[in-house]
C-alpha cells in the first residue's frame, strides 16, 4: 500500500474544501485535497443557474463558474489534488491522523497528516426519511439527483412532474424541468411558508404559473410500474385533512425535502455531533471534539450560499495552520442558542480573536432583533430586517465589542432573536 | 438474469417459480443425472415472496411438530452452516430472543420453551429478566423474562437465492426468466408448457413452486383447486447508525395469527422492524400504508424504546402466500399426474427452503422419477470479493488485478465498481436486482448518489440505451428522454 504524508489533509473538494485548500497552501504548509468524484467543485458543478459569487468574487456567477475560479486557485497552488479518490476510513486518535483512500489510479492509499479538515458536504433526504406511503414505482427522485441527471448527464427523468418541498433546490428544479419541456404541476410544501428564497419563488414558480401548495403534504404515491399520481392532502392545524385531499396525476416526483450533513466518516473517527445541525460540534477555531480534526461547509451545517461556505472554510484553513504551529486560543467561552434560535455555529468564542457566528432562527419575523447576552447581561443588539428558519443569518463579533465585556472562566454568551 | 433464450426442448423436471423454494429444489436436483429447467415469469429470480421478508432462519420453537412446516423448519435450520460454506452468502447465527413484557406473556414463553424442547431446537433456554438484559441491554425495562434460541439467525433472502441459483446453474440446471407459464397440455407422458411469450418447454415432471400464484398454476395443470390468500407484511428499514440495533432478533410473544412485529439486526448491519399482518385481495399490491406503518414504530418501541422514526431509511412490504390451515402444502398431486405441489410456503419458508429441496426430491423419487447421483456434482461456487469485508491492505491487493475494486460507487454501503460490474456480467441488468445482488443503493441515501453511476455502468457493460434502464421489468424505465 502506498503511503503519503502531508501537514494537512482535506476531505472533499466542494466550495468548502477548495477554499480551505487555497488558504492552507498560502502558509507554506503541505496539503492533500482528496475528492471522490472525477471533478472538483462538489455540488456546485450541477448548479448551472446563477446566484453565486456576489460576496466571494463580487460578481454574479453560475455554480460551475464559481467552482472554476476556486479550482484555478487550487491548481496554481502547491496543493496535491487526488480526484476519483474516496476516503473510507479515518483514524484520528493520535497526533498523526491516518486516512485510507480508495483510488483506481493508486490502489488503496494511506495518507497521514497532522491536521484534517472535513469538507464532505451533505446528502439529500429521501422518500424513506419522510416516510411517504404508497407503491414503490419508478419515477421518484431526489431533486438533486434529477438536477445531476438533467444538467450533467443530459437525461430527462420525466415529463409530468410534481415537486415535494419548496427549498431552493426544488424551486430551481421546477424552472429547470419546465425549460427542458416538462410540465410541472405543483410544488407541495408542508410548512405554511415557502422554504426557499423569495427571489426563487418569483423567478422559478410565479413566472411559470406553477402552483405552490403551502401547508400540504403528499400522503400517498400510486402507480405499479411507473408513478401515476400522488395524493395531496392539506394540513388543518398541522393534522392531515384526508377528506379534502386530491390527486395530481404525474409520471415523476421530485423530492426536495432537506439535506443532511454526511458525517459517517466523522462519527467513526470519534467526532461529536451536534443534534441540532447533524454536523460536528466545533470550537472557536472550527476544531471538532477530536484534536486536530476540523470541519466546515455543508458537512458542518447546511448552508444556503456557497459564498458563506467559502468564507467559513477559509477561516477553517487558517485555524488548521495555526493548530500546526501550536497557536491555540488562550481561552474560549461557550455560546448558547437562546430564545428562537435553532442553532449557532461555532459553539465557542475566543474572546481574544472573536469572529463571525452563523445561526438560524426558529421564527418568521420582519424587523427582528438579535440579542447577545453575556451571563444574562445584554452586550450587543443587531437589527435584522427579516428572519425565517430557512435563511441562515450571521453576526460578526468584533474585538471592540468584546473589549468592554466582563469575561469569566465559565462565562456563557447567549444568542437570541425577537 | 442470464437466461438461455433457446427453450430447453424436453427435460425431466420443470420447476415453476424461482423463489427460495424453486431454487433450492433446483439445486437439489442438480446433484442427479436428470435435466432440470427452472421457469420464472419475472425478469430475474427472487422477485416474488422471496424478495421481501424478515430474513430470519427461525429457531424451531414457534410451531408444533404435527405441522410439516415445523419439521422442515428444524431440518432446514440445521442445513444452513454447510450451505454457507458452499455458497458464500452472508449468514449469521445471531440467535433469537422472545421478549415477555408481563407475567401473562411469561406463561406463553413456558409453552414455547416446551415446544422448542420437543422439536429438538438446539440450545434453547428460558431466561430470567436478568439474563434477558445480559443478552440484550437495549430491551425495554418492562421485560420480565423470555426465551433464547441461539440457533436462530439472519440472512438476506435474495442474496441466498442468487447463490443457490448460481450453484444450480453451474451443475447444469437451465433457468428461463420472463417465462410466465400460461397454459399446459399433456400427451405421451409429457407436459407441454407454454409461456405468455410463445416459448414452450416439455417436461415429464412438473413442480409447482409459484408462491402467490401457485393456485393459478395448479389450475393450469388441472391439479387441485385451492386458494392462495395474500397476507401483507409491511416493514421499516433503519439506518445502520441507529442506536436501536439489538444483538439478536427480538420477537414479541406471538399471537394466534402471526409471530408479531420484530426488531431484526440484519446480516448486513441495518435494522429491520415489522412486519404487520393484513389480509388483502390483490396479489400484486405491495404498497405501504400510513396506518400500518404507524403500528410498526409503536410495536417495535415496546421492545426497544430507542427505535426512532428519524432512523427510517425506507419502507416496503411483502405478501405471505397463505393456503388453508396455514401449513405448507407439499405433496404429489392426486389429480394431475407427475405434478408436485409446493404451495402455501409462508413463514418459515426461508428457514425450511433447503429442506423443502430435499423433501421434494424424495417426492419426485416416490412419483417414479429416476434419480442417480452425479459423480461430478460440485456444491461450491466461487467467492466474490466485497471491499466492505476487507481490510484496506487486503483491498489493495485486489486492485492490482482490477482497479474497479478501488472505485467506490455506493458510498453508503461501500460497494465498488468491480462488484457492480460482476453483477451485471452475471446478467443482472435492472437497477433493483443490481441493488439486491450488490447492495449498491441499499443504504441511507437510497441510491440518491450512486444511481446515475449505476446507469452508466449498465450502459457501458451491456451497450443498452438509457431508454432501457429499468428499475424492474417492462414499464419501469427510469429515464424518458435525453437533451
Ligand atoms: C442542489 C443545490 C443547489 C444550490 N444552489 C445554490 C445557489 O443557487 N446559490 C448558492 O450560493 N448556493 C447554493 N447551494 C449551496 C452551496 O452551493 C453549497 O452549500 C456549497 O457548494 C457546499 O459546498 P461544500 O464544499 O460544503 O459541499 P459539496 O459541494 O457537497 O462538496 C463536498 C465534496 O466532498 C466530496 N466527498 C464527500 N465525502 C468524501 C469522501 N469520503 N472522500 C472523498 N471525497 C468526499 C464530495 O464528492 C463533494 O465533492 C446549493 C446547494 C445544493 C445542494
Ligand atoms: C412478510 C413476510 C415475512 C417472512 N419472514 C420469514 C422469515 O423471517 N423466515 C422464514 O423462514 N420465512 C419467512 N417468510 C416466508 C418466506 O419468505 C417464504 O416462505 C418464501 O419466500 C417462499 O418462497 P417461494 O419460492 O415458495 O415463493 P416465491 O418467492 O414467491 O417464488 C415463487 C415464484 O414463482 C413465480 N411465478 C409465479 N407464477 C408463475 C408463472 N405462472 N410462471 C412462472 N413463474 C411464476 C413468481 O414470480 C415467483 O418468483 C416470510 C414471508 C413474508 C411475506
Amino acid at each position: 500500500m502506498k503511503e503519503l504524508h502531508y501537514d494537512v489533509l482535506i476531505i472533499g473538494a466542494g466550495a468548502g474544501g477548495l477554499a480551505a485548500a487555497v488558504e492552507v497552501s498560502k502558509h507554506d504548509t503541505s496539503c492533500a485535497l482528496v475528492e471522490r468524484e472525477s471533478h472538483l467543485g462538489g455540488i456546485l458543478v450541477q448548479c448551472i443557474h446563477n446566484g453565486f459569487g456576489l460576496e466571494e468574487f463580487k460578481e454574479e456567477l453560475t455554480g460551475p463558474e464559481f467552482a472554476d475560479r476556486q479550482v484555478q486557485q487550487v491548481l496554481a497552488s502547491n496543493v496535491d489534488v487526488y480526484t476519483d479518490t474516496t476516503v473510507t476510513q479515518l483514524d484520528a486518535d493520535g497526533d498523526l491522523k491516518e486516512a485510507y483512500c480508495f483510488s483506481p489510479a493508486y490502489g488503496v492509499l494511506k495518507i497521514t497528516a497532522h491536521a484534517v479538515i472535513l469538507a464532505m458536504g451533505c446528502r439529500e433526504r429521501n422518500r424513506g426519511n419522510i416516510r411517504t406511503p404508497g407503491t414503490r414505482p419508478a419515477g421518484v427522485y431526489t431533486a438533486g439527483l434529477a438536477q445531476r441527471l438533467v444538467n450533467i448527464e443530459g437525461y430527462i427523468p420525466g415529463k409530468d412532474v410534481v415537486i415535494v418541498g419548496s427549498g431552493d433546490i426544488g424551486l430551481i428544479m421546477a424552472r429547470r424541468m419546465t425549460w427542458v419541456g416538462a410540465k410541472v404541476h405543483a410544488v407541495i410544501e408542508i410548512q405554511p411558508y415557502p422554504s426557499g428564497l423569495t427571489r426563487n419563488i418569483v423567478q422559478c414558480l410565479n413566472d411559470f404559473d406553477i402552483p405552490l401548495y403551502l401547508s400540504h403534504v403528499v400522503s400517498r404515491i400510486e402507480g405499479k410500474d411507473r408513478i401515476e399520481k400522488v395524493r395531496v392532502c392539506p394540513l388543518a392545524n398541522g393534522i392531515p385533512d384526508e377528506d379534502n385531499s386530491f390527486d395530481i396525476p404525474c409520471d415523476t416526483l421530485l423530492l426536495s425535502v432537506g439535506l443532511v450533513p454526511e458525517n459517517e466518516l466523522s462519527k467513526e473517527a470519534g467526532v461529536q455531533i451536534n443534534p441540532q445541525t447533524n454536523g460536528a460540534l466545533v470550537d472557536a477555531t472550527m476544531m471538532t471534539s477530536v484534536d486536530g480534526v476540523f470541519s466546515c461547509g455543508n458537512v458542518l451545517h447546511v448552508h444556503d450560499l456557497a459564498d458563506w461556505v467559502a468564507e467559513e472554510a477559509r477561516r477553517t484553513g487558517r485555524y488548521a495552520v495555526a493548530y500546526l504551529r501550536d497557536e491555540r486560543p488562550k481561552r474560549q467561552i461557550r455560546i448558547k442558542a437562546g430564545a428562537n434560535v435553532r442553532y449557532i455555529n461555532p459553539t465557542m468564542l475566543d474572546p481574544d480573536n472573536p469572529d463571525k457566528l452563523y445561526f438560524r432562527s426558529l421564527i418568521v419575523k420582519n424587523q427582528a432583533k438579535l440579542h447577545l447576552k453575556l451571563d444574562h447581561n445584554p452586550v450587543k443588539e443587531v437589527k435584522i430586517s427579516h428572519v425565517q428558519p430557512s435563511e441562515m443569518l450571521h453576526v460578526k463579533v468584533k474585538p471592540k465589542d468584546v473589549a468592554s465585556w466582563n469575561i469569566m472562566k465559565d462565562s456563557v454568551l447567549e444568542v437570541s432573536v425577537e | 438474469m442470464a437466461s438461455t433464450d433457446k427453450p430447453a426442448a424436453r427435460v425431466d423436471v420443470a420447476i415453476i417459480g424461482a423463489g427460495l423454494s424453486g431454487s433450492c429444489i433446483a439445486r437439489q436436483l442438480s446433484a442427479y443425472e436428470i435435466d432440470t429447467v427452472l421457469l420464472e415469469k419475472e425478469c430475474d429470480v427472487s422477485m416474488g415472496v422471496s424478495r421481501a421478508n424478515s430474513g430470519i432462519v427461525h429457531g424451531g420453537f414457534h410451531h408444533n411438530l404435527k405441522y410439516l412446516k415445523s419439521k422442515l423448519e428444524i431440518r432446514g435450520n440445521l442445513m444452513y452452516d454447510r450451505l454457507q460454506r458452499e455458497l458464500d452468502f452472508p449468514f449469521k447465527r445471531c440467535g433469537i430472543l422472545v421478549v415477555a413484557l408481563n407475567e401473562e406473556e411469561m406463561k406463553h414463553i413456558d409453552h414455547l420453551y416446551t415446544q422448542g424442547l420437543e422439536n429438538g431446537a438446539i440450545g434453547i433456554e428460558m431466561c430470567s429478566r436478568e439474563r434477558m438484559f445480559e443478552l440484550e441491554p437495549k430491551l425495554n425495562s418492562d421485560c420480565v423474562g423470555g426465551l433464547h434460541a441461539p440457533g436462530g439467525g439472519v440472512l438476506e433472502p435474495y442474496r441466498f437465492v442468487f447463490s443457490v441459483i448460481e450453484s444450480a446453474q453451474k451443475n447444469g440446471v437451465e433457468v428461463l426468466t420472463n417465462f410466465a407459464v400460461e397454459r399446459a397440455e399433456r400427451s405421451n407422458g409429457h407436459y407441454r408448457i407454454h409461456a405468455a411469450d410463445g416459448r414452450t418447454v416439455e417436461a415429464r415432471y412438473v413442480v409447482n413452486a409459484a408462491g402467490l400464484f401457485a393456485d393459478s398454476v395448479s389450475r393450469i395443470f388441472g391439479a387441485e383447486e385451492f386458494k392462495v390468500t395474500p397476507r401483507k407484511g409491511e416493514y421499516y428499514l433503519l439506518d445502520r447508525a441507529t442506536e436501536a440495533g439489538p444483538q439478536r432478533v427480538l420477537f414479541p410473544v406471538p399471537t394466534k395469527v402471526s409471530k408479531g412485529m420484530l426488531v431484526i439486526p440484519t446480516v448486513e448491519g441495518t435494522v429491520l422492524i415489522g412486519p404487520t399482518a393484513e389480509e388483502i385481495e390483490d396479489k400484486e399490491d405491495l404498497s405501504t400504508n400510513a396506518e400500518q406503518l404507524g403500528q410498526i414504530l409503536d410495536q417495535a418501541r415496546k421492545m426497544v424504546p430507542k427505535v426512532s422514526q428519524t432512523d427510517v431509511i425506507t419502507a416496503f412490504s411483502g405478501l405471505r402466500p397463505a393456503v388453508g390451515d396455514g401449513d405448507f402444502y407439499i405433496d404429489i398431486s392426486k389429480k394431475a399426474p407427475n405434478f408436485i405441489q409446493v404451495a402455501g410456503i409462508q413463514s418459515p419458508g426461508l428457514t425450511a427452503a433447503p429442506a423443502i429441496g430435499e423433501y421434494v426430491k424424495d417426492l419426485l423419487k416416490k412419483a417414479g422419477c429416476k434419480l442417480s447421483e452425479k459423480a461430478d456434482w460440485d456444491p461450491f461456487i466461487s467467492k466474490l470479493p466485497r471491499i466492505r469485508d476487507l481490510s484496506p491492505y487486503e483491498a489493495d491487493e485486489l486492485v492490482s488485478d482490477n482497479p474497479g475494486y478501488a472505485n467506490v460507487v455506493c458510498r453508503c454501503e461501500k460497494i465498488s465498481e468491480a462488484e457492480i460490474v460482476e453483477a451485471i456480467r452475471r446478467g443482472h441488468t435492472t437497477l433493483d436486482v443490481v441493488k439486491y445482488f450488490t447492495r449498491a443503493g441499499m443504504g441511507r441515501c437510497q441510491a440518491g448518489f450512486c444511481s446515475y453511476k449505476v446507469f452508466k455502468l449498465l450502459m457501458r457493460e451491456t451497450g443498452m440505451s438509457y431508454k432501457d434502464i429499468r428499475k424492474r421489468g417492462a414499464g419501469t424505465e427510469v429515464l424518458q428522454d435525453a437533451l
